[in-house]
């Protein structure tokens, strides 16, 4: 290494990726979407478990369970998992 | 060792808890280590530190400029994950020293099975002979998928991968998968557990018992991957449960060399009528597609010959610490 390089405390450390994916929607992603009857949900939570988007939220001050569509990519897993079948997958009526 | 945070993970504490792997991440949908490792991250128990090899799970959440992590996360090359936690454990230690730190942090380094079971194998296993303390967590989708599906040291024999296509050459791959926990064991650490996000409860005991060990433990955490598995999105958790029923992917902990079989694992050794066979869990995923082909049957045959004798071992391993 020559004088004229620079130390290690002048490199810059890394890459750095600021900004929060949270501001990335990804919910234009999906073709059926998850549509959900109240009625039948008994708030187990096993949606909000395996939603691989972490986009269902349990709301306790609402007591109900939430579905942010906007990082939904249609997946259909929490359909296939509910034990009361509360979520149906469906196609849009129109766009969303 | 004390927790800074209670652990009896109930749905809803769990529910509750924020997410530290967030959403808006680029993983396909149906993603099963998407999910796992958003799952996995809510059993920490205080300040985190993870690092992660590259694989799928590093790319798809640290696309520039966005980051899926809550935590400080340090992105490093395929091969070092784990002398990555090893450079961030020996720094945490000096800070220690130098009386700059008190508090405990802990350490989670995570990869594929292409960055655990084949290319980082050697530093992973320098890293648990040095002792250093951290968690390490395998994501195991069972290949090389993050460019494009090719067979790893994980990959199970008979899927067909981009390298191991099924045709008239090949049916699928000709090795079976490698005993990459019982490879960890011989390094006689203290704690390696395997687990699923199906049977959360148990994963996120076991993520929150690897915290705990001061020192090096190890997760082989099974995670499908509906694109290079050519499975139904939906189905990704259903195929978590159907690996464990058929004993393809046994539930099960190692601490200090002892074998234990976890609850859903140990269900199915009591009554073992219970045990489906491998058909029921390899059926309807397009890479195991052609072994229906009667002239495949063979590696049907081979499937299932091999699931019953490492499930015997197991067996046998668990029942001599029973
Ligand atoms: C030394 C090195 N070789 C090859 C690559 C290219 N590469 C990037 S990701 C990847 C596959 C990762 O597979 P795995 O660890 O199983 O994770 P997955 O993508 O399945 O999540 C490869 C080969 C690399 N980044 N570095
Ligand atoms: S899985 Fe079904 S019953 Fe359970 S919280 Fe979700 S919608 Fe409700
Ligand atoms: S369809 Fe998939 S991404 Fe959408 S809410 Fe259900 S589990 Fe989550
Ligand atoms: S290729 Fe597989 S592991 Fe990778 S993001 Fe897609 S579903 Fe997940």
């Amino acid at each position: 290494m020559s004088s004229k390089d620079k130390g290690w405390k002048e490199i810059a450390p890394a890459g750095v990726t600021p900004k929060s994916s949270v501001g990335f929607m990804t919910g234009d992603w999906k073709t059926y979407m998850p549509v959900r009857d109240l009625e039948k949900c008994t708030t187990c939570m096993m949606c909000v478990l395996y939603c691989p988007e972490g986009c269902i939220r349990w709301r306790p001050e609402m007591g109900k369970i939430e579905i942010d569509l906007s990082f939904c990519k249609g997946c259909g897993i929490c359909a296939n998992e509910c034990p009361t079948k509360a979520i149906t997958m469906k196609l849009p009526e129109k766009e969303e | 060792m004390a927790t800074t945070q209670e652990w009896k993970f109930t749905a809803k504490e769990i529910a509750e808890k924020p997410d530290l792997f967030l959403p808006g991440h680029r993983a396909c949908a149906g993603c099963g280590p998407a999910n796992a490792l958003r799952m996995i991250m809510k059993a920490t128990r205080g300040p985190t530190i993870v690092t992660e090899a590259t694989g799928c799970m590093e790319v798809v959440s640290s696309i520039y400029p966005y980051t899926s992590w809550a935590v400080p996360w340090l992105h490093t090359a395929f091969e070092t994950s784990a002398a990555n936690a090893s450079g961030i454990d020996a720094a945490l230690r000096i800070l220690k020293q130098k009386g700059k730190l008190q508090e405990h942090v802990d350490v989670i380094a995570i990869a594929g099975d292409g960055g655990t079971f084949d290319i980082g194998l050697q530093a992973l296993s320098g890293a648990v002979e040095r002792g250093h303390d951290f968690l390490f967590v395998l994501y195991d989708n069972e290949g090389y998928m993050n460019t494009g599906i090719q067979r790893s040291g994980g990959t199970p024999m008979g899927a067909a991968t981009t390298t191991t296509p099924a045709g008239s050459v090949m049916p699928g791959k000709l090795q079976h998968k490698k005993p990459i926990a019982d490879i960890m064991v011989a390094h006689n650490m203290e704690y390696v557990a395997s687990a699923t996000p199906y049977y959360w409860k148990d994963m996120l005991q076991k993520v929150r018992k690897g915290l705990e060990v001061e020192g090096p433990a190890f997760l082989h955490v099974f995670a499908p991957c509906p694109r290079g598995w050519r499975s139904e999105s939906a189905k990704s958790i259903e195929y978590e449960k159907l690996a464990v029923e058929s004993c393809v992917f046994p539930l099960y902990e190692v601490v200090n060399g002892q074998y234990t079989l976890s609850t859903p694992s140990k269900l199915i050794s009591l009554a073992p009528q219970k045990k489906r066979p491998v058909t029921d869990y390899l059926k309807g995923q397009g890479r195991y597609r052609h072994l229906f082909n009667p002239k495949n049957k063979y590696v049907l045959d081979e499937i299932q010959r091999w699931t019953d004798e490492r499930w015997t071992i197991l067996l046998k391993k668990a029942e001599q610490n029973a």
